[in-house]
């Protein structure tokens, strides 16, 4: 059975940000998002080809970094639809996994889907934005704000909601 | 501007830096503010920025905490704005650079006119008799002083009641608990004053202290040392966090094996076994487990409420045993044979009271007191909390417990300790209460006595027992002021005031509310007075190991928001004036004293004059060397303070005292310890009568994020998404029955009143056991707890049962919120 995510429910988990990743308008190249652009009111994000939503396996985390190689991410294919899902069946979900607390890597559960954190216990919801659901952390875990292209079937990382970990601004 | 929160501003290396204890648990973890002008940021570079880390490139992990939620920008009352940023500090003892998700929200709660803080009070506010309007401090002080002095004046203090925290941290500190105090007990005598978490003015540990033992007696340090941890009823890593992750978890994990042979050559030193006691598998449990292995965790999992069972029948098995320091129980104590006979229970009575296997219970006693290879007395910790403060009942269990600590002797050696964990910080210092018993405040309200009730820096409305009957009689007595008031238009204030006294005649109830927001309690108020917290005021307190530090100033309060102790002064000024003004020097005699100019001149005034030649009495947390902690002493000290009692200045350097009792001399007349006789007595008759009737346990406590009555969490997203509605933990089985499941609104409901909850399936929750949230603004446990108390009027919290029925899904929340497990698994 398909569980629609409201609009104004996905909002309330991301933080009041205006954009929903599903909605996303198609995102800037990477050279020219490193450069910077004039009018620009957020960090100049690179836009990166994650995976082909056909080729994800449910509940099986991929791993990849974004918005740099420093930055490691995993990305889920959920299985049912979530939060601030993108594909073809708003369930394709990415985060930061350097937990937001001291950033020890967390590591996803397939069993809860859920990310653990083995330093200070925080445990971190997968299929609801990141939301803590217990621990030491005062953030979410970041969410990688992907965009699902039907043309190519691609998922594409184009920016990230929250602070990474160890960074004064996500764009080192 | 982008509202992703994926950028902080750096503090830059001349940004101001100044010490702030944690004010939100006991543990008082110690944090650095930074604050630097708006428009200014630090560079990158190590060198470029004041915290010396390189931002050029990402950081290695457990490097720093420095969160969105750890920033906020500031304005001071003369308009300038300022970046701020409140991070751990590394090289306080305590947390060592550790952030709980409490205490890593500092700097969000600090007032802005658009976040969390927006919602604060800024000026005094005043009913009018049908709604709230601003005024200004003259007006609201004439209406509470001329009040008062009526009260005072015809009817006598007991008049004059008050709902006042006496703690340290946020609402609290010595400055605070000083005025307070001075105006309630010095100036007003009124005994009709309960404190912010139990219905009476009294201890919520009177048998140890009657035993001799004061109950915060070790340091954070003899966790690391003990052989054996025992924690009873707490919750630690949800409640005292960063000492348990910080002290505890490395001593369970064997880190500090090396240490303990340096500190005690010759005794066998191994990774410390743990016991859990408690009727909950808490999320702590879950941790511990997985952090130092299942097999050196105990859980008691007792029968709830039968904590004096648990500690009778151990206690007789090692006297039993011989596992017992013989030469410590002649020489130190007095009351052991008595005890022993009083507290008999054999270990298959105990099996059968707690529900504990006997072969369980034999195991815990081995853990914690059979002698070591090295034929030494083991070193077992034991650290209690509200189960026990809030359990059947207090004064027993602290007894029961404490005998088998004394016999054991485990108190006064390094790696020992029987010792609260802790809510609040602490920061007592006031005259002697001017009574000879304990008044159930909240019953003489309920029965219509007392004409003006002031709310200091509380709200029972969300935490007191029997709460829902408590709030329904107070808002029927407010509101036949408020009506009152309503028909006095146009009255002047001498006219109000006689208006407001001729209802409190009648019955009402004049209620002043003195918090940093409108607390709920406020729905039932007529006047508010907004008070001031840490880093807008300086504020001194002790954590769990008596650990004095001060809280520096760094900002303004919002609008003319001002501490506790000022507010206490103005309102005994007030009052002078009004008897000097009738010529009667002898009232206005007993409300002089209160010239203060700052905060700093009421810490002179209470906790510095504490014992000194000349001072009135003085019940203080500094002793009588108090006086030797000054403001620049403590700045100085950082964030380390110093160990209460202080002990001397030595080349500018305060000097306390890690350990209490190391010499066997104990805080009573003749310096022996006592064991208290604590004969089992099942359950209290009220608490029984609803357990007969009702199928559910409705055990309730803190949850890791909120901090008491969520006065700031309320209003902050990440704290109220995640906890929309008082959750209630709820076995699955138990739900499924009901036709019930996660994110649905279930009424809470016996014979003393009903509320609503939020479920939260968990199958660590027994059949017909639940845990609520305790405190939160939306789901009042408090509503379905007896009004039963102890001979001390210390209720018990934990021990109610209540009928469950489900109102119906929430499915914005059931859509938003997770109801994974918050046990680690």
């Amino acid at each position: 059975m398909t569980n629609k995510i409201s609009r104004r429910s996905f909002l309330k988990l991301s933080g009041g940000m205006a954009a929903g990743a599903g909605v996303m308008v198609a995102g800037v190249g990477a050279a020219q998002a490193a450069q910077g652009e004039v009018g620009r009111a957020t960090l100049p994000y690179p836009a990166k080809t994650i995976a082909k939503a056909k080729n994800l396996k449910s509940n099986v985390p991929v791993s990849f970094q974004y918005p740099d190689a420093a930055s490691p991410c995993v990305l889920v294919k959920m299985g049912s639809p979530v939060p601030g899902g993108v594909g073809p069946y708003q369930d394709i979900v990415a985060y930061s996994v350097l937990c937001t607390h001291m950033g020890c890597q967390v590591s996803y559960d397939t069993g809860t889907r859920a990310f653990k954190c083995p330093c200070h216990f925080s445990l971190f919801d997968a299929e609801k934005t990141g939301q803590m659901i217990t621990g030491q952390a005062t953030e979410n875990l970041p969410q990688i704000m992907l965009e699902y292209n039907a043309k190519d079937d691609s998922v594409r990382a184009v920016a990230v909601n929250g602070l990474i970990y160890g960074r004064q601004s996500n764009i080192l | 501007m982008s509202t992703r929160k994926d950028r902080v501003a750096l503090p830059p290396v001349n940004a101001q830096k100044t010490n702030m204890t944690c004010h939100f648990c006991i543990v008082g973890c110690g944090y650095h503010v930074y604050k630097w002008p708006e428009n200014r940021e630090g560079g990158r570079a190590p060198h470029q920025n004041a915290l010396g880390l390189d931002f050029r490139k990402q950081l290695p992990p457990l490097q720093v905490v420095m969160t969105p939620a750890m920033t906020n920008v500031i304005t001071d009352s003369n308009g300038r704005s300022h970046n701020i940023m409140i991070v751990p500090d590394k090289n306080c003892v305590v947390n060592q650079g550790l952030s709980s998700t409490r205490g890593g929200q500092l700097a969000s709660y600090m007032y802005t006119s658009t976040g969390v803080g927006q919602n604060r009070l800024k000026e005094p506010r005043f009913f009018t008799g049908d709604q709230w309007l601003d005024t200004t401090w003259d007006q609201a002080l004439a209406i509470y002083a001329g009040v008062t002095k009526r009260i005072l004046d015809k009817d006598g203090p007991n008049g004059l009641m008050f709902n006042c925290f006496d703690h340290g941290g946020a609402g609290g500190g010595f400055e605070n608990t000083w005025g307070t105090g001075k105006l309630m007990f010095t100036a007003l005598q009124t005994p009709m004053v309960r404190i912010h978490n139990r219905p009476a003015y009294n201890s919520e540990c009177h048998a140890t202290r009657d035993m001799g033992v004061g109950e915060l007696n070790n340091a954070y340090e003899d966790a690391e040392l003990a052989d054996c941890i025992m924690g009873i009823g707490a919750n630690q890593y949800e409640t005292q966090t960063n000492y348990f992750l910080t002290h505890w978890l490395p001593n369970l994990q064997g880190a500090t094996v090396d240490k303990k042979k340096k500190w005690f050559p010759g005794e066998t030193a191994g990774p410390a076994k743990i016991i859990f006691v408690d009727p909950r598998r808490t999320p702590t449990i879950a941790v511990a487990e997985h952090a130092a292995g299942k097999e050196n965790v105990l859980h008691l999992d007792i029968h709830p409420g039968t904590d004096i069972a648990l500690f009778d029948g151990l206690f007789t098995y090692i006297v039993e045993q011989g596992w017992i320091d013989k030469d410590f129980i002649a020489k130190h104590t007095n009351g052991f044979d008595e005890a022993v006979k009083a507290n008999k229970t054999s270990l298959a009575e105990c099996s059968r009271i707690t529900g504990v296997s006997v072969d369980k219970l034999k195991q815990a006693a081995e853990w914690a007191y059979k002698p070591k290879a090295s034929e030494r007395l083991k070193r077992t910790m034991h650290g209690y909390e509200k189960g026990i403060i809030w359990g059947n009942d207090n004064y027993l269990i602290q007894s029961a417990l404490l005998d088998l600590v004394l016999a054991t002797h485990n108190v006064g050696r390094r790696g020992t300790g029987a010792v609260r964990m802790g809510g609040h910080q602490e920061g007592y210092t006031r005259p002697p209460y001017p009574g000879d018993k304990k008044i159930y405040i909240d019953q003489e309200i309920i029965q219509g006595r007392g004409q003006m009730l002031t709310s200091w820096g509380c709200n029972n409305f969300q935490t007191t027992l029997n709460a829902e009957a408590y709030r329904e009689v107070i808002h029927r007595r407010s509101n036949m002021v408020k009506e009152a008031m309503a028909k006095a238009r146009g009255a002047t204030t001498e006219q109000l005031i006689d208006v407001i006294y001729e209802a409190t005649k009648k019955g009402g109830l004049y209620v002043t509310v003195i918090d940093l927001y409108p607390v709920m309690f406020a729905d039932a108020a007529h006047m508010q007075l907004p008070a001031a917290h840490p880093g807008e005021m300086n504020l001194t307190s002790m954590n769990g190991e008596r650990r004095l530090r001060l809280s520096e100033r760094f900002m303004d309060p919002p609008g003319s928001a001002k501490p506790d102790c000022l507010i206490a002064a103005d309102i005994a000024n007030a009052l002078k004036r009004l008897y000097e003004a009738e010529g009667n020097s002898k009232m206005a005699a007993r409300f002089a004293g209160f010239d203060w100019k700052n905060e700093e001149d009421a810490f002179n005034d209470g906790f510095r004059r504490a014992g000194r030649p000349g001072a009135p009495p003085i019940d203080s947390q500094g002793g009588d060397t108090g006086y030797l902690a000054t403001y620049v002493l403590l700045r100085q000290a950082g964030n380390n303070g110093v160990q209460l009692p202080i002990k001397e200045v030595k080349n500018g350097k305060l000097i306390g005292t890690e350990m209490l009792y190391t010499d066997n001399k104990f805080s009573t007349a003749d310096g022996k310890a006592k064991f208290l006789p604590a004969p089992w007595p099942g359950l209290p008759k009220p608490v029984q009568a609803q357990k007969d009737k009702h199928r559910f346990w409705i055990n309730n406590g803190r949850v890791n994020e909120v901090w008491q009555t969520g006065y700031h969490n309320k209003y902050d997203h990440f704290v109220r998404d995640r906890y929309p509605m008082a959750i209630i933990e709820m076995n699955p089985d138990d739900a499924s029955s009901l036709g019930i499941v996660s994110g649905d609104i279930v009424e809470v409901h016996n014979d003393y009143g009903s509320t609503y909850a939020m479920a939260y399936l968990e199958r660590d929750i027994k059949p017909n056991q639940t845990f609520m949230q305790f405190g939160w603004y939306n789901g009042i446990v408090g509503d379905v707890v007896t009004e039963w108390t102890d001979r001390n009027v210390i209720p018990y919290y934990k021990g109610t049962w209540a009928s469950i029925r489900k109102i119906g899904g929430a499915k914005d929340w059931q859509q938003t919120m997770s109801f994974k497990r918050r046990r680690w698994s």
